[in-house]
């Protein structure tokens, strides 16, 4: 235990270095993945034909590639195109683009979730299709959208591990760095996955947070 | 003021309208009776273009009723719809509710919305609930802010889509009396409705639907106290004595 300790006030210096790659990737990629999700979810209820069936097909795709493949994709093949991006940058595109999937469907699931009644209501005082949704249907969609979504976001904090595959030193990277120079497995990896858990479990206090809240209701 | 040419509507296979031809005119307050599933509410969707309609035409103050171009916007604005379930906005005020359309569609003044939006719950007898939400009010209390943010649209007319039938039998009388006010001062209304004293005591005009078609219309005195058509009789038979 007193060795462990030790070890810990040596490393964890270096692993917070990681720690810090992995809040940027995380952060970044779910600001993404929002934005991109919320297009994708309303381009697929606008009713428009072309614009359901495009992202419709868009979401399949995403979600029929893993995401280390993915990453793989736009950090070593895209810049045979032509766009050179750093690693962090394909990071948090890649991570971001992956999960805008199921942002997409989870914003889905909580539009549809809404009453008839209450478009009908916004259309019969003149409101137009993205007034309703703006004023009217997104605010209530909202309390049905977040406990899944603080969900993902917890997927997300652990999914950006994945990034050290194409070089990003977040903190599973870090950790690996560590653990094959010094050899001390047990010790770095206990501390890696003790801060992914500090990590994590504001989320999971704020999921509850938003469960409660929706339930309420 | 309303016009209605030779509606016709069908779901699917099923023909609910079939061929419909009425007219409101301005402040006439006409009552659209029939049994369920007979097309009343259909009617009042396809006015205001919350359902297409396939042949004929529909025309508010001349202008044609299509539910996929964006005039319909401008028709909305002005001729108001009230449901059957209230549809309120559960997330808003009741204030709130009735300055939606003000402040968001006609891009009132924000003042100048509350004030008048104040002014219309306290004429629906709902002044002391303005910040109250809906799921907090009682479907009487709940209708008449629907029917004040209706009237915020100040629209021609108004749509009623059997506006007291979710109701509690002792909370209809509050209704029935803001839209018989309504009436009184002159608001152009179309009701679809089973409450035949209201039909009888407020409606100008009485349409008995059936099957898609109009069976009888007429004076609502006239229509009600003496139909002419068997099934307009036994309609009312049945309505007014269930046993």
């Amino acid at each position: 235990m007193q060795k462990f300790f030790h070890d810990a006030v040596e490393f964890v210096p270096i692993l917070l270095q990681g720690v810090w790659l992995t809040i940027v990737v995380t952060v970044g990629s779910l600001a993404l993945s929002t934005v991109l999700g919320l297009v994708w979810a309303l381009m697929r209820v606008s009713g428009i034909r072309i614009l359901v069936w495009l992202s419709a097909a868009l979401i399949n795709v995403i979600r029929g590639i893993p995401i280390i493949v993915l990453l793989f994709y736009i950090y070593f093949v895209m810049p045979d195109f032509g766009i050179a991006l750093s690693a962090l940058q394909a990071a948090i595109i890649g991570l971001g683009i992956a999960y805008s999937a199921y942002q997409a469907e989870n914003f889905r699931a909580g539009i549809e979730a809404i009453d008839k009644g209450q478009i009908e209501a916004a259309q019969t005082i003149g409101m137009g299709w993205w007034l309703t949704m703006r004023r009217v249907v997104l605010p209530q969609a909202v309390r049905i959208i977040l406990p899944p979504y603080g969900n993902i976001m917890i997927m997300m904090l652990k999914d950006s591990s994945q990034a050290s595959t194409i070089t990003v030193a977040e903190l599973a990277l870090q950790g690996k760095l560590i653990a094959s120079s010094t050899f001390k497995n047990t010790s770095v990896f206990t501390l890696v996955a003790l801060m992914y858990l500090t990590m994590s479990i504001p989320l999971i206090l704020l999921v509850r947070h938003f469960e409660n809240k929706a339930n309420r209701k | 003021m309303i016009e209605l040419n030779d509606v016709h509507k069908s779901f699917g296979k099923v023909e609910v309208l079939k061929g419909i031809t009425a007219s409101v005119a301005k402040s006439e307050v006409v009552c659209i009776i029939g049994p369920s599933g007979s097309g009343k509410s259909t009617i009042l969707r396809c006015i205001n273009g919350l359902e297409s309609y396939d042949r004929g035409e529909i025309s508010v103050e001349g202008a044609r009723v299509d539910s996929n171009d964006r005039s319909i916007v401008a028709i909305r604005t002005q001729v108001s719809m009230v449901f059957q379930r209230f549809n309120l906005f559960p997330h808003r005020t009741a204030l709130e509710n009735v300055i939606e359309g003000p402040l968001y569609v006609k891009k009132e003044p924000h003042e100048q919305a509350i004030a008048r939006g104040r002014a219309l719950l306290a004429q629906v007898g709902l002044a002391d609930k303005a910040e109250v939400h809906p799921p907090k009010l009682s479907g009487g209390q709940q209708q008449r802010v629907a029917i004040a943010r209706a009237l915020a649209m100040q629209p021609k007319a108004i749509l009623f889509d059997e506006p007291t039938s979710a109701l509690d039998p002792e909370l209809v009388g509050d209704v029935l009396s803001v839209m018989r006010k309504l009436a009184d001062d002159g608001m152009t209304m179309v009701v679809v409705t089973h409450e035949m004293g209201f039909a009888r005591d407020v409606a100008d005009r009485v349409l008995f639907i059936d099957g898609g078609v109009i069976v009888e219309q007429g004076a609502a005195k006239s229509v009600l106290n003496q139909p002419q058509h068997p099934r307009t009789q036994d309609f009312l038979r049945r309505v007014l004595h269930p046993l």
